[in-house]
């Protein structure tokens, strides 16, 4: 870890709130959220359906904006941007994974994979370059011989890893994962779940959504969202065990569980 | 995004669906067809017009019976019109003047002893007629006042028509036989060609007095001549000749100046004149090429909104990857420019290929007129342009969040 300095706080949110709609029928999907994540942090994010963990993802990956409450973003307030301001954000600092992968089927995976590097304006790359780029991306993700293959053509493994390789590819500061093996069977969801392992031990910093918990316990860290709060914020998985069985039974008692 | 990465994408997205693409510029390339094939035929139209009245001499007076006159109740009998015998009272007290001349035109068989020709066009006319369509003799004489005075049963022959009937032969002195009537070959004219739809050296001249005699014996209009046409010396004697002839062809039709009887016309008012005939029919055909413009337009925006519903994800994780809303809507743009732009090129190839097949073996002269073909590429990119707006914006506006979500 680095000196004690803000440099190391990649993602600071402070009293996040988010409500939609007005009045009567407004729905508050996160009522004062506090998160800090450091670089290198591979952070998995728990909750019910509802619990709002999706619209914190939405706000972590700069597609949506809070009703109120700060969020630097490596050290950016990302908080009042502008619509083309955050696709400048969502380009050079996000990398998205998606549970059903959204490759585009008409292209083949490298082409897949240098789609962000096209809205990429500040890198002025030659074709060659991006696709030079692209390929090592597939090389290290394990499919140099599958680069000129259709999405329809993979494995949802391979079309995953594809994804990964796409969500790399600009050098983001932060890979946002949404239920990345939630399309996949055991065998495969382990083999994306240890790619991503190997990716955060390479310095990538993943935040990752699941409602699985052997998924979880990938991470190094859990936080737990209930009702648009955050529950529980624990350095592994195992603890919250408990927690998200009796969430999983209807039975939890939401005040008696609160940390923090 | 640079816009050349963009137009690949475009291009990419309309051959993902070659049919539908193409259906979808149908109406656009009938629009640039219709347009380009309209315009050629209506400048096809007045360069005939042109030609017609070029084949008749320069500084030519057509003098035309008028039909407002008339009706029930004015005065019995045929309207007031000249005949043969004005014609050589015009020519005698009307100064300035190169000749003047009138046809009755009938077809006839023509033949020898040996050759006969079948519906031949016989054209009754007068001494002036060289004068007014500068037409020259080659052999012989011409019709003279003489000719027509006595009806004499004399012809002249067109020069295609002394070759077929009798080779190297001089046909003058010699006799043939148009329908029944035996008639003395006194001349042959020049060569001269086919001039607008007239063939010259195809037809026969006789006096117009023995047309009337022998063939068109119309007693209600007492053998009325139709259009006199009268030669004048020179441009600068025209007002003058106009003016006598004004008074002249009153005092003939006994007429006053507030309902004539007939009309003095130029080459330049009949140009005039047929062009802004030629030129309502081009507004009305512009119009309606226009109308099928728009219709494809809206055949582009309909199909373009369907795109971007069914694209909806596509544009969701575009947008998640970096995509601003101004390069969703300047790739679904690009789209529909594409598309109009594509149909406008095929509508070009199609309107002018068209035109020239139907000016070669069609029945209808065209000519195409090569400044409609960046207008209707314009119209066409217009049409792209407006029409791809709506959906394009439409596409730009959409939440990423919902987008994402789409399936």
């Amino acid at each position: 870890m680095q000196n004690p300095s803000d440099n190391h706080l990649l993602i600071e949110i402070h009293d996040l709130t988010k409500v939609y709609g007005k009045g009567e029928v407004a729905v508050h999907a996160l009522r004062g959220v506090d998160v800090m994540v450091e670089r290198g942090e591979f952070v998995a994010v728990m909750g019910p359906s509802g619990s709002g963990k999706s619209t914190l993802m939405n706000i972590l990956g700069c597609l949506d904006r809070p009703t109120s409450g700060r969020y630097l973003l490596d050290g950016e307030d990302v908080s009042k941007l502008d619509r083309d301001q955050l696709a400048g954000v969502r380009n050079k600092k996000i990398g998205f994974v998606f549970q059903s992968y959204n490759l585009l089927p008409r292209l083949t995976a490298i082409k897949n994979v240098m789609m962000p590097m096209l809205y990429n304006g500040y890198i002025r790359a030659t074709d060659a370059e991006r696709y030079a780029r692209a390929a090592d991306m597939l090389k290290a993700m394990g499919l140099s011989d599958r680069m000129h293959h259709k999405p329809n053509e993979l494995s949802g493994g391979q079309q995953q890893r594809v994804a990964i390789a796409r969500a790399l590819i600009n050098n983001p500061a932060i890979i946002l994962a949404d239920e990345p093996t939630g399309n996949l069977d055991t065998r495969s969801a382990q083999e994306i779940m240890a790619l991503l392992k190997e990716l955060n031990r390479g310095g990538v910093t993943i935040v990752m959504v699941t409602h699985e918990l052997d998924i979880a316990e990938h991470a190094q860290r859990v936080i737990y969202l209930i009702d648009g709060q955050i529950v529980s914020d624990r350095t592994h998985a195992s603890g919250i065990a408990h927690l998200h069985n009796g969430v999983i039974n209807g039975k939890l008692h939401v005040e008696a569980e609160k940390e923090r | 995004m640079s816009f050349l990465q963009t137009l690949k994408i475009a291009w990419e997205g309309l051959t993902l669906n070659k049919v539908r693409s193409f259906l979808t510029t149908l109406g656009v390339i009938i629009g640039v067809a219709a347009v380009i094939a309209m315009l050629a035929v209506s400048a096809g139209a007045e360069a005939e017009v042109a030609d017609q009245i070029n084949a008749l001499g320069a500084n030519l007076i057509m003098i035309m019976p008028s039909f407002t006159r008339g009706g029930f109740g004015t005065r019995a009998g045929p309207p007031p019109s000249l005949h043969y015998p004005d014609l050589i009272k015009i020519e005698q007290n009307v100064t300035g003047i190169n000749g003047i001349s009138a046809e009755q035109n009938t077809t006839q068989n023509v033949r020898t002893e040996t050759t006969t020709l079948t519906d031949i066009p016989v054209v009754g006319t007068t001494a002036g007629f060289i004068a007014v369509h500068e037409y020259t003799v080659a052999e012989g004489r011409f019709i003279t006042n003489e000719d027509n005075d006595r009806a004499n049963k004399v012809i002249v022959l067109g020069y295609d028509i002394a070759k077929e009937l009798f080779g190297d032969q001089s046909p003058v002195g010699q006799t043939v036989k148009v329908g029944s009537v035996r008639l003395t070959v006194i001349g042959v004219m020049s060569e001269k060609g086919v001039v607008g739809n007239t063939d010259y050296d195809g037809r026969v001249y006789v006096p117009i007095t023995l047309v009337f005699k022998k063939w068109v014996n119309d007693r209600f209009n007492r053998n009325a001549l139709r259009v006199v046409y009268v030669s004048a010396q020179s441009k600068e004697v025209m007002d003058d000749v106009m003016a006598q002839l004004n008074k002249l062809v009153m005092q003939i039709l006994d007429t006053t100046a507030d309902s004539p009887g007939f009309t003095l016309m130029t080459q330049d008012s009949v140009i005039t004149m047929r062009t802004a005939a030629t030129e309502t029919f081009r507004n009305l055909l512009a119009w309606v090429a226009g109308i099928s413009l728009v219709v494809g337009g809206i055949g582009i925006m309909n199909i373009m909104l369907v795109s971007v519903t069914e694209r909806t994800k596509e544009i969701g994780l575009r947008q998640a990857i970096g995509a601003r809303p101004r390069d969703v809507q300047l790739q679904f743009l690009l789209e529909a420019v594409l598309l109009s732009l594509i149909g406008g090129l095929i509508g070009v190839i199609a309107g002018v290929s068209g035109s020239w097949l139907f000016n070669q073996f069609g029945s209808m002269r065209t000519e195409i007129v090569w400044s409609s073909i960046p207008l209707a590429f314009g119209a066409a990119a217009l049409v792209g342009i407006f029409f791809g707006y709506y959906p394009a914006t439409k596409a730009a506006q959409l939440d990423p969040i919902v987008a994402l979500r789409h399936e």
